[in-house]
């Protein structure tokens, strides 16, 4: 049960962005443009950094909304599941490699990062933007897993939920619904 | 030296702001909502939070900043600040706001450790729901703040007599694009 008094029928993060609707709007824009603006990274390749990200900090409804998400855009389930076992054999570019290795050291601390791995994501041919939005994903992600599970926020065990919200993030963004959630009352 | 070519010489986030202003906008607008909003907690209070949780994250940018905007909305009492960063159970501080850094201390280590006797604590001192909600999610916040900071190695002033300049301006004018359009604060 949560800690504090959420809708009902919001489980996960839509509750609390419902419940302050205020500081909700800056952290739906920020997450729409990361996740969704003009970027040279693919929408499926933003949505494999927020899951490595909720993997790592075992964050188990934010793994499960960005991997159904990411596996919508990228037409598959195989490479959400691999990057979350092991990058270096995962099949995504060697590109992807260095940046999901950026993300994963993110998780632990920004200080983390080491100037070999940027390194290693410039010889791969990122670009200053790509860095910086994989930094900025990464650790607008340890902000979303800590939000979530810090308020015991409710965690669905049924896939077909996370299908439905994939299904939204991926047709509809981040922004909030115009019309509000009142409709997923059941 | 910052992990990339930010293309300014601004100190900490004000560079990475500088170099990506399409996400500064929202980060912004995030931390005038949650620090500078005087419901329930207050501004002090809300430093604090964001004070600790960047010490604990090792983000010397970031702890030192906020320490300092603190310590002019305590009226100069850098002591209080300090005994904060230490040893905040042991702070002249009350019983509420010690237990509401209690969990953002938890927070900061992973919204997982967060459990039902910390916010037992915290209720039975009096913080309400919202203050409750505001202090996990300025801990949260700060996780991504200090990633973002120190994942791209921003650079971090060593002259301690810039840090007040700054948080002056701050305190002043509140969080917001002007941080890195103006002037900076001398």
């Amino acid at each position: 049960m949560p800690y504090i008094k959420l809708e009902e029928h919001l489980p996960g993060i839509t509750g609390l962005l419902e419940y302050r609707q205020d500081s909700a709007a800056p952290i739906r824009e920020l997450t729409q443009f990361l996740l969704r603006g003009p970027n040279t990274l693919t929408e499926g390749e933003r949505e494999l950094i927020a899951t490595i990200v909720s993997s790592r900090n075992e964050c188990k409804f934010c793994t499960a909304a960005h991997t159904a998400a990411a596996d919508m855009l990228l037409g598959e389930q195989e490479t959400s599941k691999k990057i979350k076992e092991d990058i270096s054999t995962a099949p995504v570019t060697a590109k992807m490699k260095t940046l999901l290795t950026i993300a994963a050291q993110v998780q632990e601390s920004g200080k983390s990062v080491t100037a070999e791995s940027i390194s290693k994501a410039k010889e791969a041919g990122a670009t200053d933007i790509e860095i910086h939005d994989t930094v900025l994903i990464a650790a607008l992600f340890c902000l979303y897993n800590r939000y979530v599970d810090g308020l015991a926020t409710v965690t669905p065990t049924d896939p077909n939920f996370y299908q439905g919200l994939a299904d939204r993030i991926v047709n509809n963004g981040y922004n909030r619904l115009k019309q509000g959630y009142d409709h997923l009352k059941k | 030296m910052p992990h990339i070519d930010f293309k300014n010489d601004l100190p900490g986030i004000r560079s990475a702001m500088a170099f990506r202003p399409e996400t500064a906008g929202p980060l912004n607008q995030l931390a005038q909502i949650l620090l500078r909003d005087e419901n329930g907690l207050s501004r002090a209070d809300r430093e604090l939070i964001a004070t600790l949780v960047s010490y604990r994250n090792d983000c010397f940018y970031c702890h030192n900043s906020h320490g300092e905007i603190a310590c002019i909305y305590l009226d100069g009492d850098r002591n209080l600040v300090n005994q904060v960063r230490q040893n905040f159970e042991t702070a002249e501080i009350s019983e509420k706001l010690k237990a509401l850094l209690n969990i953002a201390a938890k927070v900061q280590n992973s919204g997982k450790d967060v459990n039902e006797a910390d916010i037992e604590r915290a209720k039975k001192h009096g913080a309400s729901d919202v203050e409750i909600h505001d202090t996990v999610l300025i801990a949260a916040a700060f996780c991504m703040f200090n990633r973002y900071v120190d994942g791209l190695a921003t650079y971090a002033p060593t002259e301690m007599d810039s840090y007040p300049v700054r948080a002056k301006q701050i305190a002043e004018n509140g969080y917001g694009t002007h941080v890195y359009s103006q002037n900076q604060p001398k």
